[in-house]
């Protein structure tokens, strides 16, 4: 059987995580902020099946498939409880900027 | 009943608090708060010295303080000496409070003036029945403090505050020692109260040399309030107060403070020799360089303040030489003639608007009582047989004479004595006789009004008959009372006629010299310029003193200047650098979340980074 090298699923799974680390960071849109968080979690789960499909060549290991499986519920959790939050956020202040958001400045 | 004793400052207390609290309603009527209050005390002290002839004492005292093992005692105490002493402050105290009724009506700090008078009273009466030194060091700086106030009462005039200031700061300088004596004394017997020092001291197992130390520390409390050289200068300058002040508390009672010192710790001085020697060799210096200078004084109250100050060195040199005695018996004849002599003086400066001597003249037919009680005074001091001042005066040449370690002590008081007789004469024909020289002073004289010529009627009596209580003829009876182990010095004949002899001696001369004009003065003091000036500048002592507070002022200011820039610098700078730190990590705490997130996503990077490179 031919199987896709491991590396191919990691880089995969960094440039993702690569990906969603530069736009939390740097995105000053606050939903799209959200988004790459989201992405970031996603990332972190294809290395969670990927180590979990190699590991296990036996097939019956399945730890790293659900933490996958909890990571999306607690992920889509977080979302709301973000979304609620910068809704409220969005509401107050009739805009999406995250530098504006600075109230702890010292 | 002498029990009763501490009613007797407790009464002048009691005055002082309603005078303070209450004095504003009665306006100069307050005057009578302390005068009754006085009046009371005055009669407390004779029940009290009637009561100590009859062979009473008190001794009162209570617990204080438990401090560990020891326990502090606080207490008063009324033997033969407090008893004396007592009756002489509070008769003199009274006579400067009727006096001073007169004197300072109108004054703008007529309340002032007589709560501090009663406060330093009320010290005065304490430091007398003290038994242990803590109290007796409290009622010392009452006393030190109500000086400082009454020298500034008219502190508008900077002089006077200077005045003021210059008293507290030389006499706060002779405390240190006192404080440091007081100390010792307790370390070597751990107690405060005089006879419990002296029992230690009577074991004689004491070290000489530090009881000469502790002895000499105390002696410099006393040279500092009782302005002995080299601490005297502050004394002329203290004139600068109201002349009752200056009769009560600058010539009576408070520089009589420093003698009484001595006279109290009299017994670790006889335990030290040369302690003793120093008092004596002290006062004797003080006798006739404080009598030099005061022949130079053109100002009434200045040359009586150093006559003050010589008589004061004629005290401690009696103590000296051991004649404890004689030092208190001196101590009270000089209170009351001295006390006269000063109030004399505040008569004369009332009716003459000055206080320099050659303004006066002629005087004595404007004030006839104030001019005879002050002749009274002058022959006093100046030691006429049987005036008061003579019995003390010969008293204490006497002891000078038997003393063998120093026979020049004796020669130096008998110089300072016949100055004394020449200088007081020169006041007094100055200021009652020959010519008037100022007519616009002498139209405008007019003798005092009765309150205060009164007081000093009263105080010429015993100014005449105190010596009396102390005469060879009366069996010596006050210096048998006051100590009872009395070793009276052989009487001399030869000193008697000396005493005599110098102040009779004395009296002539300035007589001679002011009232006939034997010589011309003008011409004596061109001839005589380098001693006159000598002695116009006070043998330079107050140059010196100022020289070494110009030097201490300089240290000072280096002090300060290190203080300002290295030890400042170096707490500001450490202040500095911290803010600067501050200010650096704000820049961190920019409030964006991104940013914080930023650093965080770094450090892992870092970290793992790390992690790795160590080898997992």
């Amino acid at each position: 059987m031919i199987s896709i090298p491991l590396t191919y699923f990691l880089a995969a799974g960094a440039a993702l995580f690569g990906l969603g680390l530069y736009g939390a960071l740097r995105r000053t849109n606050i939903i799209t902020v959200l988004m790459c968080i989201e992405l970031m979690l996603n990332a972190v789960n294809i290395n969670f099946i990927t180590f979990s499909r190699y590991i296990t060549s036996t097939g019956s290991q399945v730890t790293g498939q659900v933490f996958s499986v909890f990571i999306m519920a607690v992920g889509a959790a977080e979302v709301a409880v973000g979304l609620a939050i910068i809704l409220a956020w969005v509401r107050r202040r009739q805009q999406v900027n995250i530098n504006e958001i600075n109230n702890l400045r010292g | 009943m002498p029990h009763n004793a501490w009613a007797i400052p407790g009464l002048a207390l009691l005055a002082y608090a309603l005078i303070v609290f209450f004095g504003r309603r009665f306006g100069e009527r307050a005057a009578f708060i302390p005068i009754i209050a006085l009046g009371g005390s005055f009669v407390l002290a004779v029940i009290n010295l009637l009561a100590v002839i009859g062979g009473a004492t008190a001794e009162v005292r209570f617990d204080w303080l438990h401090l560990g093992e020891r326990t502090i005692t606080m207490g008063y105490r009324v033997g033969p000496v407090e008893a004396v002493v007592l009756f002489m402050v509070t008769l003199v105290s009274l006579m400067v409070l009727l006096f001073s009724k007169g004197y300072m009506h109108g004054d703008a700090k007529f309340n002032r003036f007589f709560a501090n008078v009663t406060l330093f009273i009320t010290g005065m009466l304490l430091l007398v029945i003290a038994d242990n030194f803590l109290l007796f060091l409290v009622a010392w700086e009452v006393m030190g403090l109500c000086s400082y106030l009454l020298i500034g009462h008219w502190f508008e005039d900077l002089d006077n505050a200077k005045a003021a200031m210059k008293a507290f700061l030389t006499t706060r300088l002779g405390d240190v020692g006192l404080m440091l004596g007081v100390w010792m004394l307790f370390l070597a017997t751990g107690s405060f109260r005089f006879d419990e020092i002296t029992k230690e001291i009577s074991k004689g197992q004491m070290d000489v040399a530090f009881l000469t130390l502790a002895a000499l520390a105390l002696f410099s409390g006393a040279v500092g309030k009782s302005a002995q050289v080299p601490l005297h200068i502050w004394l002329p300058d203290a004139m600068a107060g109201p002349t009752p002040v200056s009769a009560l508390i600058h010539a009576a009672t408070m520089v009589a403070a420093g003698v009484f010192l001595v006279a109290r710790s009299f017994p670790i001085f006889q335990a030290a020799p040369d302690a003793m020697l120093t008092v004596a060799v002290i006062g004797a210096i003080t006798a006739l360089m404080a009598a030099l200078i005061a022949t130079v004084q053109t100002d009434i109250k200045k040359s009586l303040a150093y006559s003050t100050v010589s008589q004061l060195g004629f005290m401690m040199l009696a103590l000296g030489v051991g004649g404890f005695a004689a030092g208190i018996f001196h101590l009270l004849t000089h209170a009351f003639f001295k006390a006269l002599l000063f109030l004399g003086s505040g008569s004369v400066i009332h009716a003459a608007h000055t206080q320099e001597m050659h303004k006066m003249g002629g005087l004595f037919r404007k004030l006839p009582v104030t001019g005879a009680t002050f002749i009274i005074g002058t022959l006093a001091l100046a030691g006429i047989p049987p005036l008061a001042g003579f019995f003390s005066k010969d008293e204490i040449l006497l002891e000078a004479f038997h003393f063998e370690r120093a026979p020049i002590l004796f020669w130096m008081a008998v110089f300072a004595a016949f100055l004394t007789a020449y200088y007081m004469t020169r006041s007094v024909i100055l200021t009652f006789f020959g010519k008037p020289r100022d007519h616009h002073v002498y139209d405008h004289a007019h003798e005092s009004p009765p309150i205060m010529a009164l007081p000093l009627l009263i105080l010429a009596v015993p100014a005449v008959f105190a010596g009396l209580a102390g005469a060879p003829f009366a069996g010596s009876w006050l210096q048998h009372f006051i100590d009872p182990h009395v070793h009276l010095p052989e009487p001399s004949g030869f000193v008697q006629n000396v005493a005599i002899g110098v102040s009779v001696a004395g009296i002539v001369v300035a007589f001679l010299i002011y009232q006939v004009g034997i010589l011309n003065r003008q011409a004596a003091i061109r001839v005589l310029k380098p001693v006159y000036v000598l002695f116009k500048q006070k043998f330079y002592f107050d140059h010196v003193a100022m020289g070494i507070v110009a030097v201490t002022v300089a240290i000072s200011r280096f002090v300060a200047t290190v203080d300002k820039w290295v030890v400042d610098g170096l707490v500001n700078g450490l202040g500095w650098f911290v803010f600067q730190m501050g200010q650096g990590a704000r820049r961190f705490a920019a409030g964006s979340a991104q940013a914080y997130a930023m650093v965080m996503a770094l450090a892992i990077a870092v970290g793992l980074f790390v992690y790795q490179a160590m080898g997992g």
